[in-house]
């Protein structure tokens, strides 16, 4: 590791429990290279995770750190951010987590455009319990709970959290690690709701059973269909066809939730 | 008016929860609208900002129940308050801040259900959902207000004991003092204690945020004063990270409980009206209690040995005060607008010390004075045929 980014983690809790090929750490390695970015102050950031492999990154860094209930990350973050605007809140989230049991609270936080920082790791699966399709498995795909192929289409979680009020929303892959660092970024300097969805591996529960190989073989896939947004624009439709566009997808200024209501707060006072 | 002089004023029951809220220094709340409990929210959503406090109405009973802990985590004291089908919902988030010791009041105004029920109508259907709504093995602390001016005050008492304990505080009352308008007397600013939760010191060179002083409470850092911790909802060790090893497992949970049961004279809250020589002692907690009440005074006046005790801390359950009444009186009569909830509690306090009889109504009405005054009767001509059979037979 290096040296400049070891203060970010609770060394002593390491290594991580996550699986060989795990594309996580790489997310992780992607979100302390933002922080060290961002020379962000640890005392007054808060990491706030939910549920599953993914959640568990939370306790190996180095701040205030909440590891909540299944799906409910965001909705313990509002209530942070609201309680005290000062702090910085980045919320880490799994697909599963962050789209099926906490997706009413991911529209509405959009919705709200409330300042938080959420990283959705999109492994396709429901890691932890050992391989249940979640809303973003790919269609058809084989996993431990759709022994005859998944039924169900996939959320576009960009297009869901654009059309929900996400002023920030950008999308990027494991291989594609200092685009995903840098939108994570860009993503905690923008007032308002941002998501960013990272596209990690998952080769123990996913990619065996759909037989895309390892862990590294699983980076190459990555490499090859995500595709950056201005190559993307050169391609037909056909071109497209099982790709998916990656770099900063929506961007817009509105309203921040907790900068509203801070102004109610100067309006009730100055007119006590 | 002066305003250090205490005063008067008609107020909702609702409304009181709201005020005591504000007296006990709550800053935060958040909710989901939920009948016959709304007036709590939209009071403090128009108060809080004044005050530097906030107000958010969350997209669902579960979230705002995670913002609250979120907010108190934070360092503001914080309210949530709903009925019954929104505390099933709320379990989830009150058992995450029992186990990360999240100090919280949640107020469940009791409607009738189960599900969506009568809206509209009174109930104590939640006693045992207070309880034991949450997963697994857990301490509580529930109150139960009888009367508006107890429901402001209470109020300021669940909070002291959310911030001493460092646990969610259960505020179990139910439609009628809801929705009752009574009048209550505001103490004088600053007379009443508001505790804070106890802070470690400064410059520890290491902070375990789950180790505890010799009351059993860990002193509890806020997010964002420097102390940089883990919260989580697995079972956890004195640093806070999870642990799976059996010794800390049991240590945590021994240690929850102990730190309300520790300190069950000081939780334990309860009145009583004339039990000291009572052979029939009524047992009655919220709403019903004042029906309880009506009926005692009425069977003294007609003669009839009556008493009544009133929990007021309902969780956790006054087991040594029920036990000394069963051995004081003969028959203990619990009505409740449930089907028995409490009753089975005392019937296991009493043991064989005292007959226990409920009176149960489930209809959406209130259990009248009336109703509770026949029991008395009733149970007092059992006594005396029991009485002149023994003295037959002997």
């Amino acid at each position: 590791m290096q040296k400049n980014l070891e203060k970010y983690f609770r060394s002593e809790k390491l290594p991580h429990i996550w699986c060989p090929g795990c594309g996580n750490g790489i997310v992780l390695s992607a979100l302390v290279r933002a922080f060290e970015r961002l020379k962000i102050n640890q005392d007054q950031t808060v990491i706030v995770s939910g549920i599953g492999c993914s959640s568990r990154a939370s306790g190996y860094l180095d701040f205030n750190t909440l590891h909540t209930t299944h799906g409910r990350a965001l909705a313990f973050a509002t209530g942070i951010k609201v309680a005290n605007p000062e702090l910085n809140v980045f919320v880490l989230m799994g697909d599963g987590d962050a789209t099926a049991i906490g997706g009413n609270h991911l529209i509405h936080a959009a919705r709200r455009n409330i300042d938080l920082t959420a990283i959705i790791f999109n492994n396709s699966i429901y890691g932890m319990t050992g391989g249940q399709y979640s809303p973003l498995t790919p269609y058809q795909s084989m996993t431990a709970t759709s022994p005859y192929g998944t039924l169900e289409p996939t959320f576009d979680v960009a297009e869901l959290m654009k059309a929900a009020g996400a002023t920030y929303v950008a999308r990027s892959t494991t291989y594609h690690a200092s685009l995903l660092s840098r939108l994570i970024r860009n993503g905690a300097r923008h007032k308002g709701f941002s998501v960013i969805e990272a596209v990690t591996a998952c080769p123990v529960s996913y990619g065996r059973k759909n037989k895309m190989g390892n862990g590294y073989d699983m980076l190459m896939w990555q490499k090859e269909h995500g595709i950056p947004r201005k190559k993307a624009q050169r391609l037909t439709p056909e071109q497209m066809r099982g790709k998916f566009i990656i770099g900063e997808l929506h961007s817009a200024e509105a309203p921040e939730y907790t900068e509203s209501y801070g102004r109610i707060i100067e309006q009730a006072q100055s007119s006590l | 008016m002066n305003e250090a002089l205490p005063f008067a004023r008609l107020m909702q029951g609702n409304e009181a929860i709201a005020e005591g809220a504000l007296v006990a220094g709550v800053r935060f709340f958040a909710g989901y609208p939920i009948t016959p409990s709304t007036e709590i929210a939209e009071i403090l959503a128009k108060k809080l900002p004044a005050l530097g406090g906030r107000f958010i109405q969350m997209e669902d009973e579960i979230g705002s129940m995670a913002a609250v802990a979120g907010a108190s985590l934070a360092g503001l004291k914080s309210l949530t308050a709903t009925s019954g089908p929104g505390f099933a919902l709320k379990q989830e988030n009150i058992g995450f801040a029992s186990i990360t010791e999240i100090p919280c009041v949640v107020v469940n105004v009791q409607r009738f259900g189960p599900s969506t029920g009568i809206p509209t109508a009174p109930a104590q259907g939640d006693v045992m959902q207070a309880r034991w709504g949450v997963s697994g093995d857990h301490p509580v602390i529930a109150l139960c207000p009888a009367s508006v001016q107890e429901a402001y005050l209470l109020t300021i008492k669940a909070f002291n004991f959310s911030e001493k304990f460092r646990t969610p505080v259960i505020f179990l009352t139910d439609e009628v003092i809801g929705h009752l308008r009574e009048r209550v007397t505001l103490p004088a600013p600053g007379s009443i204690p508001v505790v804070n939760r106890k802070k470690p010191p400064a410059g520890l060179d290491t902070y375990y945020p789950y180790r505890s002083d010799r009351d059993g409470i860990p002193p509890m850092a806020n997010f964002g004063e420097g102390y940089r911790y883990h919260v989580t909802g697995l079972v956890h060790d004195e640093d806070g990270f999870p642990s799976t090893k059996p010794e800390v497992a049991a240590g945590l949970m021994h240690r929850l409980h102990n730190k309300i049961t520790d300190h069950l004279d000081e939780i334990t809250l309860s009145d009583s009206l004339m039990t000291e020589d009572a052979e029939i002692i009524v047992i009655a907690y919220g709403a019903v209690s004042r029906s309880a009440r009506r009926a005692v005074k009425e069977a003294r006046a007609q003669g009839i040995k009556a008493g009544l005790f009133r929990p007021v801390t309902i969780w956790p359950f006054p087991e040594k005060e029920v036990r000394a009444l069963a051995g004081r009186a003969g028959a203990l009569l619990v009505p409740e607008m449930n089907l028995g909830q409490l009753k089975g509690e005392v019937e296991r306090a009493a043991g064989s010390a005292a007959k226990v009889t409920g009176l149960n109504l489930v209809n959406g009405e209130l259990i009248s004075p009336g109703e509770i005054l026949s029991q008395i009767k009733r149970l007092k001509m059992v006594n005396t045929n029991a009485k002149e059979s023994r003295k037959i037979l002997s």
